[in-house]
This record gives structure tokens, sequence and C-alpha cells, in this order.
């Protein structure tokens, strides 16, 4: 084109600046796109308010009590809150929780995904549909109810187990048992395995449900059996998904209360036997203090509470970097 | 060792429909055959049943025979996996595994098989690669993922990997229908050098392509929607696009309808 007839043409009309043209591209000049923006961005920030206001809280009420414990916060086998100086640990919280939530996790995520391929990939879709529904309807079970359950039916079945771990295995030390009660962390360890059983398997089956047909066709052509075809194209797939899952699971057993209180006889020791009862959780530790605590007793609660949230925080990033890792061999760039 | 296709008598159903009635043709060994047609009329569904990937669909069922040499695919005791090992087949969309690296993608036919040294897992991969036409593209870059290739390199890619396993038949489902036509030409190519060592069977609606790759050409039709689909004629592809001895093969290549 010729530079004349540009300085020749009418002036333009004016631009909109850049600010104005990334507005435009959002679409949020007409009214209705206005208010919508307006709330989700509101709604956004007032969650994020919210979080920070609880976060200031428990820190500042957690301080109150670390400033005055004269035991070690981290190391200390006790939780005296009561009497003058007050000493209290997480130790055997810290042990307890993390041990109760590896056993959950170990025992309940193969079966889980187990489950969800059997209920994916091999049940006829008769059968699936009333067994995904059961699963579901035990994802909904209140958890005072997994407890009570636990105490009156799991407890008292556990012996025989638990004298076979002892025949079998208490030379390691892991597995020797007193006779006692088994209100042990292996007890509550199985009894959080049965109760995130169910949100692991759903959403684990709706991760092996979107696997493109085409990934499974091709394996399928290859020559691949039914579990060659999992083991190559569902489970790779589905590998991101099914970590996400053990993350929701893991956080509902770090984080489980009354099953845990009603289940565990505790105590503030760690012992070298999963069988034998004693130990104790945040959560179970919270739970059991709280209401008889004083003021003092429960701004150690708190910080103790602090603690929880802050492995919960650990545990979610590592998963996050374990899923990151692998991005571009995901699903998602196919 | 590329084998004959003889079917007779096939039929192919999905739950009470059915799809394709009646189909019988000989496919020799080392050669091309295309399968055109309308949409719908049944070729993909004959492909598929070409190797049992057609009962993989819920509902999917045949009756009919289709030997492989001397041997029915069909037949009582007759393993669809040990089929699909003899009979490989590429799709439409290029389907790569996406978790899986570019030697991993071709080597994981073989490693199903199991019986493949891995001193030899390296020259088979690099072999099929070369056979692909893709070796000097992905040499350097055996160990990334599959996925991050063209749509061309990802298609050449399955076919590394169908090969890799030394089947007798390549079956090819519409498998530049997603490309480019600069991809489109180096499939075609690729094809031409590949019937040396494999019976190739290939469905396409694209009639040059049929022209240009192919040794004979089926025409498969239906008589209206919900009809099966039916083989119309087969013949040297030369004849098909000349003087078909069908009028209706006749009315489709030259545009009529379809």
């Amino acid at each position: 084109m010729d530079t004349t007839q540009i300085t020749d043409a009418p002036p333009p009309t004016p631009q909109p600046t850049p600010a104005e043209q990334k507005r435009n591209a959002r679409g949020a000049t007409r009214p209705g796109d206005r208010i919508f923006l307006g709330l989700s961005r509101g709604s956004g920030i007032l969650l994020l308010v919210i979080m920070a206001a609880i976060a200031v809280f428990l820190t500042y009420r957690a301080s109150l009590a670390l400033s005055k414990n004269h035991g070690n916060f981290l190391t200390t086998f006790e939780w005296n809150t009561n009497v003058t100086p007050p000493s209290f640990g997480i130790a055997v919280l810290a042990y307890g929780t993390v041990i109760s939530s590896i056993i959950a996790m170990v025992l309940a995520v193969p079966v889980a995904v187990a489950i969800a391929l059997f209920l994916t990939h091999y049940a006829p879709r008769r059968l699936a549909g009333p067994i995904a529904y059961v699963v579901d309807l035990l994802a909904a079970v209140p958890s005072i109810v997994y407890g009570l359950w636990g105490a009156l039916i799991l407890v008292p079945h556990m012996t025989g187990l638990f004298g076979w771990l002892n025949d079998f295995f208490g030379w390691t030390g892991v597995f020797s048992w007193d006779q006692g009660a088994p209100r042990s962390l292996l007890t509550v360890g199985i009894l959080l395995a049965v109760m995130i059983l169910p949100i692991i398997t759903n959403v684990s089956r709706e991760v092996f449900r979107q696997v493109p047909q085409m990934h499974e066709e091709a394996a399928l052509a290859l020559g691949a059996t039914r579990w060659e075809v999992i083991r190559m194209a569902v489970l790779p797939f589905g590998r991101s998904g099914v970590i996400s899952a053990s993350m929701l699971g893991l956080g509902r057993a770090l984080g489980e209360t009354m099953a845990v209180a009603t289940v565990l006889s505790p105590d503030f020791l760690i012992h070298g036997s999963l069988l034998n009862p004693g130990g104790g959780t945040f959560a179970q530790n919270i739970a059991s203090k709280f209401s008889e605590a004083t003021e003092f007793g429960r701004d150690a609660l708190i910080a103790s509470g602090l603690v929880l949230f802050v492995i919960t925080l650990l545990v979610n990033g590592a998963a996050r970097m374990i899923i990151a890792r692998r991005k571009e061999y995901s699903g998602a760039n196919a | 060792m590329a084998k004959r296709i003889d079917v007779s008598g096939l039929t192919a159903y999905y739950g009470s429909h059915k799809a394709i009635e009646d189909i019988s043709m000989t496919v020799e060994p080392r050669t091309v055959t295309a399968f055109i047609g309308p949409s719908g009329c049944g070729k993909s569904t004959f492909l598929r049943t070409l190797n049992r990937m057609h009962e993989v669909t819920s509902g999917g069922r045949v009756e009919g025979k289709v030997l492989l040499d001397d041997e029915d695919l069909y037949g009582p005791g007759v393993d669809p996996v040990s089929v699909r090992r003899e009979v490989g087949m590429v799709f439409q969309r290029p389907n790569p595994f996406p978790t899986m690296s570019i030697f991993d993608n071709v080597a994981a036919g073989l490693r199903l098989n199991g019986n493949v040294k891995k001193s030899e897992l390296g020259d088979i991969v690099e072999k099929s690669l070369k056979g692909a036409n893709l070796w000097n593209e992905v040499k350097d870059r055996l160990n990334k993922p599959g996925s991050g290739l063209s749509g061309g390199q990802q298609q050449r890619l399955c076919i590394a990997r169908a090969i890799a396993v030394e089947p007798k038949v390549l079956l090819m489902d519409e498998p530049c229908s997603a490309l480019d036509p600069i991809s489109t030409l180096a499939i075609e190519d690729l094809i031409g050098e590949l019937k040396e060592r494999f019976t190739i069977v290939i469905v396409t609606h694209n009639m040059q392509q049929a022209a240009r790759v192919s040794d004979r050409t089926a025409f498969f039709n239906l008589a209206a929607v919900g009809q099966p689909g039916k083989l119309i004629e087969i013949d040297d592809t030369e004849r098909i696009f000349s003087n078909p001895s069908v009028q209706a093969t006749e009315d489709y290549i030259s545009g009529r309808f379809g």
C-alpha cells in the first residue's frame, strides 16, 4: 500500500488502549459480564481473606502457648498444659498421625485402584452400576458411624489377626503384641483404610473412565491382553489422577478425628510395636482434650493443629511435584 | 512373511444392528488393497473384523470366515490376542502412547511378546523406525515423548510400532485423514515400500489416494441409512477407476453421489 494514501485517509477512530483491549477480549464490557466478573472475583478475594484471617488467628493463639512452653515443642513426650510450668510436645502425635495414615494408604490405595479397574474394565455394566452406587454411599457414611463400627466390631475381631502377626512376625518388634486390647495404631490404620477406600475408588474410577478409547485400541491392536492394555494405556494415563485421589484420601486420614478417638486408647509414648495400644494423633488429641482444656490448653492444642496443617501442606506439595515431574508424558498433551 | 486373506460370507453386527452383510473377497500377499465407499458403508467395520477388533466394541459380533492363509481367525479356540499379533493396525488418529518415549512406543509390541532380548530391542526399534521413514527425524530424541512429534511423525511412529512386531498383514484405517498433504505424501510413499513385506489393506475417503497407492480397490455401499453395507465390487485399481463393471461404482468415483 502506498504511504501517501495513509496520510490522506480520514483520521482513524481512537484506538483502545492495551488495557481496554484486554478487558474487551475478556468480554467484560456488557453489564451481565461485568456483574459476573465482579461476583467471581469477589468470591475469590473473600476466600483468600478468610484463609489469611484463619492463619493469622491460629498463629497468634499458637504463639501465646509456645512462648510459655517449658518442654521442647517438637520432641517432648508429654502434654501437660495444666501444670506450671507447662510442658507439651507433638512428637507422639506426629508419629501416630503419620504412621496410621501410612498404614491406611498402604492398605487402601491398591484395593481402591483394583476396585476402580474392575468397575471400569472388567465388570459387566449391569454389575458395575450398582457397585459404584454402593461405593458412593460408603463415602457418605459419617465418620462417627465408622468409629462406632470400629470400636464395637473391628476391635474385638482384631485379636485373631494380632495373634497371627505376633506369632509369625513378632520377632521384628514392629508386630509384637502383649495381648492388650487391640486399640492400637494398626487398628486405627485399618479403620482409616476402610474410611478412605470409597473416595480413592471413586476418583480413580472417574480417571480410568476418561482414558481415551484410542489409547486402549492402540494397545489392543498390538496384541495386548486385557491386563496388558491396563498396564500400557490405562495405568500410565491415570497415574497422576490416582495420585490426586490418594492425596484426597490421605488428607482425610490425616485429619480424621472421631473414628480415631473412638478406637484408639491413647497415651503419650511412641511404641515400637504397631500392635500395642497407645500413641495418638493430632486430631484425636485435640478432640479428646479440647472440651476440658483451659484457655492456655486450647492455645497449645491450636499450636498442634497448625503442625497438622503444615504436614498436610507438605504432603500436597510433594504430590504436586510428583505429578509435575512427568508432565510432558501425561495424557493431557496427547 | 506376508499372508493371503480370504474372507467368505462375512456379516458383522453391532448388537442387533447388521452393519455389513455377506462380504467375500481375497487379498493377495504383498499387495495394497484400498477400501472406498460413502460414510457408514461399513468399510471400517469390515477392516476391524480382519484383526478381531470389531468385537472389542460392546455388542460387536461376527459371522462368517476369515482365513489368514489356512488359519480361520474366527475358528474355535482362536485367541483374538494372538490374531492381533499377526494382523497389525494403524488408526485414523495417530495414537502413540502419550506416557511413553518414542523408543518405548516402538518397543511396546515387542515387550508384549516378551521373548526379545534387550540387545536386540535397540536394533529392531532402529530397523522399524527406518522402515517407517522416521529414523532420521527422531534418532537424536528417542527418549522424548512420542506425543511431542508432529501429527504426520506420530502417524509414522504408529506405523513403526505396528511393523516392529513383524505382522503378516497391516490394516490402515484412514491413516492420512488427520494429516496435511506433505505428511500424507510421506505416508503414501511409505505404503509403497511396506508392501514389499506386508499385505496391506487401507480404508480411505480420498479416491486419488486409493488410485495412487493401491493395486486393488474394493467399493462398498449401502442401500439406505440403517441398511447393512455391502461389497459392490473389487477389482484391479486401474479398472475400477477407468472402467468399473458396476454403475454405482462409476457414479461414486465420478462424484455423482456420496
